[in-house]
């Protein structure tokens, strides 16, 4: 006798292209497609973020009549084709008309080989532009982060979607209607004049070349070739996770050593390590969060490593501006000692020193023009780039990356923890500042160093760490913009409490990150980019790197010592802390 | 029998912002039947009577209504589609002005027969200057319980309120008048679910058009006979035209379904204008079908101009004489459609943006064969792949025109050539 115990979802039986499939009710024919092994072309969806059923090429026959599969959901003996001579004409006219509206400068595009109209073109067969052009010619680019080419747009609609739905920032959005429909800010102003976060989330789901990064790449060039000048560079610990699939390695594996390499072979004078700067921060940060605890202190305690989360906190929750942690980011923490401790100990003039950093991010190219990050009048960092602009120098400077040996960071400034690597991914800075706060609170080195609750994608996580017996704290660890609305309103309102919140404004944290390589979509339904890439970290912590608490690094040790005298002294509060800007 | 009063019995029969007025000529006898037999008797009258939509889709009422009465919700919406946005249509315009006590009616019918408690009449942003007098039959309704809580002494409770659109043709499409009364653009949504599933607020909406609704309260009052005494088998009762163009007395006429276009034109309309001689009339609105003069005996019903490729749309008729051409004329179409269409899928966006050029090569006679072979393929995906109805339909004007008028479609060189053959 059987006995069902558990309430099964409910299967729904069709045939595509003459295959029977089973498949949970609700599943769109698109996806159900994929479990037959029938990869149905699209464009303006992309899984999580968008799904319009908006640029149509994605139609399939279903029960006889042309649809969307992206949006239709199966039925029971629902009888759908994807290959008929109607559906592939289709496609190839719509495709064609697409292309009408596209300024298809392929070969000068930053996207040329990693554009997924330019790789529908190819799939689809298409041999001939059959309509008349027509494009806009406007571009944005005044934004230190983001640049908006319209000429490039196709409307698909992913850009809008991210920006509101997912990053609930809401600065872009369809204006006008019929063929002047187009995608733009409010009032179509400038990005540089808006709430914009600088996230760069619009950059990596736009299928095309429309949105891209502020290149900077030229301000290095000119740096590296300036013989007066001591150009030194910084990797943030995200880089690495990904930099290799620029270069064809599969998403996940951790490139340090190559990257290393490659830095030299461009010619800065010295590859240091934003990780170096991550265990500061944990100094600072885990300092900061004790006196607060102990003294009474604004609570909850939130990072503020983001700068787009930075920005949609003034614009959006100025009043919990006091509830940040005045830590710079590592970023500028590293720019400041670079300028102030290196420099000493070199026998460098601070202006003679030109700090590049290599980021996963956009929003590190507002952050390093912020009016407050500088002391004395220097500047903390000079330029910026992401992941995507060091994959270009490389490739542009003839260095074969797969082939180069691996080569260690420079030394001091380049030495740096298992606590540090992994604020690359959400919950790493939390996890690296429990290893470090515990340590100081039990007087003991603790050795179970997983703090698993914090990890993962999901896009909220909360955890209660009893740290001694008498002191447990509740905190909270949470990115992409949407989540951190979420949260932060029940913050507001007293219904969560919380002595310490991680925040990251990008979904996943920094591996995510809006400066990063461009994933197809293809890949994205997939694969799970956050989680692939935070393996990398996760693996360079447990695996690689010799010591997994901040407080451990020998060199940040010496920094104190020797430099700072101690976290949150007078020194490390004038260099590697800042003020923020209400901007409602 | 050429023009009847079923639906508009009660035009200029009383003071149409007077609920007193209304009441006094036999007003809101069909909610109180209603009340009285019951959902069920009144689907079936409705039903009997083969009432279809008169916005567009000609979808019958009784079936509509019934599957708006098997969603299950807490809150369900019944919307009154007076957007009225199809050029050359304005009956709709009539019952608000002339009737809007029976529109209301017909509302809470609706939403009796639907368990729906809550009603807006979204009315189109050019009818403002009717806004404050429909507001203010709301607020009548309200004060003498026709509208509210129990009405009349009734189990039934129903509110209702006027939205405004904000001039954009598409709104008239179900979903992209949910959006626009959500406060977004509007834009048609994918479907399914379909409007009646998850419309306004992502909850069941039935939207109904004015001049169904105004019918609906006519059926009830009178009988589905009485109703079925007009019109023929496939296409029974009345129906409101609005006539425009090059004809003498262009208005809003009632007719029975079954007059020829002919009849409508001279009889109604007092012919064509300073007696010149027909050329074609648009059919249906924007997206209705060309008909030429030489078919205009063929009679105004659904089937009649289904056969001819056309449709009753939203009850346009708009006349063309002898000295409109039809390139001029399709121009001004299309140029609509540049206009008008919301732009979110790529066949109406991009397909009007390369209409724009083909029409524009068209009329300055720089035309080629290719430009012919691009028309076709984009009137093919247009009609084809579109996202809503609005995009699929837009091509109609287009292909009536081709089947009736081949040679408007060829080439200078092409039709001199063809001459040289004759």
């Amino acid at each position: 006798m059987k006995t069902v115990l558990l309430t099964i979802e409910k299967k729904v039986t069709l045939t595509i292209d003459n295959e029977t499939v089973k498949v949970p009710e609700g599943t769109t024919v698109l996806e159900a497609a994929k479990i037959a092994g029938i990869h149905i072309p699209t464009l303006c969806y992309l899984k999580d973020i968008n799904k319009a059923g908006a640029c149509r090429i994605c139609l399939v026959e279903a029960n006889g009549s042309l649809q969307a599969s992206c949006v239709l959901p199966v039925s029971e003996g629902m009888v759908v084709k994807t290959n008929t001579p109607l559906i592939r004409q289709m496609r190839k006219h719509i495709l064609a008309l697409i292309l009408a509206n596209h300024n298809s400068s392929c070969p000068t595009c930053i996207r040329n080989n990693n554009c997924e109209l330019q790789t529908l073109a190819k799939e689809l067969n298409l041999r001939e532009e059959i309509f008349e052009r027509e494009y806009s010619r406007h571009i944005d680019d005044f934004s230190p982060s983001v640049v908006r080419d319209d000429s490039k747009c196709i409307n698909c609609g992913r850009c809008v979607n991210v920006c509101n739905d997912v990053q609930t920032v809401g600065v872009l959005g369809f204006v006008h209607r019929s063929d002047r429909t187009k995608v733009a800010p409010v009032y179509d102003k400038s990005l540089a004049e808006l709430s914009c976060i600088n996230c760069g989330q619009c950059i990596v789901n736009c299928p095309v070349g429309a949105l891209r990064e502020k290149d900077n790449t030229d301000l290095v060039w000119e740096a590296l070739a300036d013989e007066t000048k001591h150009v030194v560079v910084q990797t943030a610990p995200a880089v690495r996770a990904a930099l290799g699939e620029e270069f064809g390695l599969p998403m996940g594996t951790s490139v340090t050593g190559k990257m290393v390499a490659a830095l030299r072979r461009l010619g800065f004078d010295k590859v240091f390590d934003t990780d170096f700067a991550a265990d500061v921060t944990i100094m600072e940060e885990g300092t900061e969060l004790l006196d607060r605890l102990n003294n009474g202190g604004v609570l909850p305690l939130i990072t503020s490593c983001s700068p787009g989360w930075i920005k949609f906190c003034e614009h959006k929750f100025p009043e919990l501006i006091p509830h940040l942690s005045s830590c710079k980011s590592p970023q500028n923490m590293m720019g400041a000692l670079l300028k102030s401790h290196y420099a000493k100990m070199n026998g460098l003039d601070p202006k003679d020193i030109v700090v590049v950093s290599v980021m996963p991010c956009t929003a590190k190219k507002f952050e390093v023009q912020r009016e407050e990050l500088e002391v004395d009048g220097i500047r903390d960092v000079d330029i910026s780039i992401t992941t995507r602009e060091l994959a270009r120098m490389i490739k542009e400077a003839r260095i074969e990356f797969n082939r180069l040996e691996d080569e260690a960071f420079d030394d001091f400034y380049g030495d740096s923890t298992g606590a540090a690597v992994i604020f690359g991914a959400t919950g790493g800075v939390m996890e690296a500042a429990i290893r470090t706060v515990a340590d100081i609170l039990t007087g003991q080195d603790i050795e179970e160093v997983n703090y698993e609750a914090v990890r993962g994608v999901e896009g909220i996580k909360e955890a209660e760490i009893q740290i001694t017996p008498e002191l447990k704290i509740k905190v909270a660890v949470v990115h992409g913009g949407a989540n951190v609305k979420a949260l932060m309103e029940r913050v507001l309102s007293g219904e969560a409490q919380y002595h310490f919140i991680e925040v990251m404004a990008c979904p996943g944290g920094c591996v995510n990150g809006g400066g990063q390589p461009i994933v197809p979509d293809k890949v994205k339904m997939e694969t799970d980019v956050r989680a692939e890439r935070a393996k990398a970290l996760y693996y360079e912590d447990s695996a690689i790197l010799p010591r997994r608490k901040s407080h451990k690094n020998p060199s940040v040790q010496k920094l104190y010592r020797e430099f700072l005298e101690e976290p949150n002294s007078s020194l490390a509060h004038k260099l590697l802390h800042t003020t923020y800007v209400n901007r409602q | 029998m050429k023009q009847v009063h079923f639906i508009t019995e009660l035009f200029d029969k009383y003071d149409g912002r007077s609920l007193q007025a209304y009441l006094n000529v036999g007003g809101f006898a069909s909610l109180q039947k209603t009340i009285e037999i019951g959902s069920e008797a009144v689907l079936t009258e409705i039903d009997a009577s083969g009432l279809q939509g008169r916005g567009g889709a000609a979808y019958p009422t009784g079936k509509k209504l019934r599957q708006a009465q098997a969603e299950k919700a807490a809150r369900k919406f019944v919307v009154c589609n007076a957007d009225e946005g199809e050029p050359g249509t304005f009956k709709d315009r009539e019952l608000l002005k002339c009737n809007i006590y029976q529109v209301i009616e017909g509302m809470v019918i609706a939403g009796i027969c639907t368990q729906s408690q809550e009603g807006i009449i979204y009315v189109r942003e050019e009818y403002t200057n009717m806004h404050d007098e429909i507001r203010n039959a709301i607020a009548e309704c309200y004060s003498h319980n026709y509208l509210g809580k129990n009405i009349l002494g009734s189990p039934y409770n129903f509110d209702l309120k006027l939205f405004s659109g904000a001039g954009s043709y598409v709104c008239g499409e179900g979903f992209a008048m949910c959006e626009s009364m959500e406060g977004k653009s509007g834009r048609p949504r994918s479907k399914p679910p379909y409007v009646k599933q998850e419309g306004f607020l992502n909850l069941p909406t039935l939207v109904i058009n004015t001049e169904t609704l105004s019918t609906i309260v006519s059926i009830i009052k009178h009988g589905a006979d009485s109703f079925r005494r007009y019109g023929t088998e496939e296409s029974p009762g009345t129906k409101l035209i609005s006539i425009s163009g090059k004809v003498n007395r262009p208005g809003v006429y009632e007719i029975p379904f079954g007059l020829t276009i002919r009849e409508i034109i001279n009889d109604l309309a007092g012919g064509i204008r300073n007696g010149k001689k027909g050329h074609f009339v648009q059919i249906g609105g924007a997206s209705g079908g060309i008909l030429p003069e030489w078919l205009w005996d063929t009679p105004y019903t659904y089937e009649d101009l289904a056969k001819a490729g056309l449709s009753v749309g939203s009850g346009a008729i708009v006349v063309a004489d002898e000295d409109n051409s039809l390139l001029d004329y399709l121009k001004v179409v299309q140029d609509f459609f540049s206009h008008e269409s919301c732009g979110k899928c790529t066949p109406c966006r991009e397909g009007n943006r390369q209409l724009r050029f083909i029409f524009e090569r068209i009329t300055d006679g720089t035309v080629t064969v290719a430009d012919y072979d691009r028309l076709e393929i984009v009137l093919d995906v247009m009609g084809k792949a579109s996202l809503c109805g609005s995009g699929k339909t837009e091509v109609v004007p287009f292909r009536t025109a081709q089947r009736y008028f081949p040679e408007l479609f060829l080439t200078k060189e092409s039709l001199e050539a063809k001459k040289a053959v004759v």
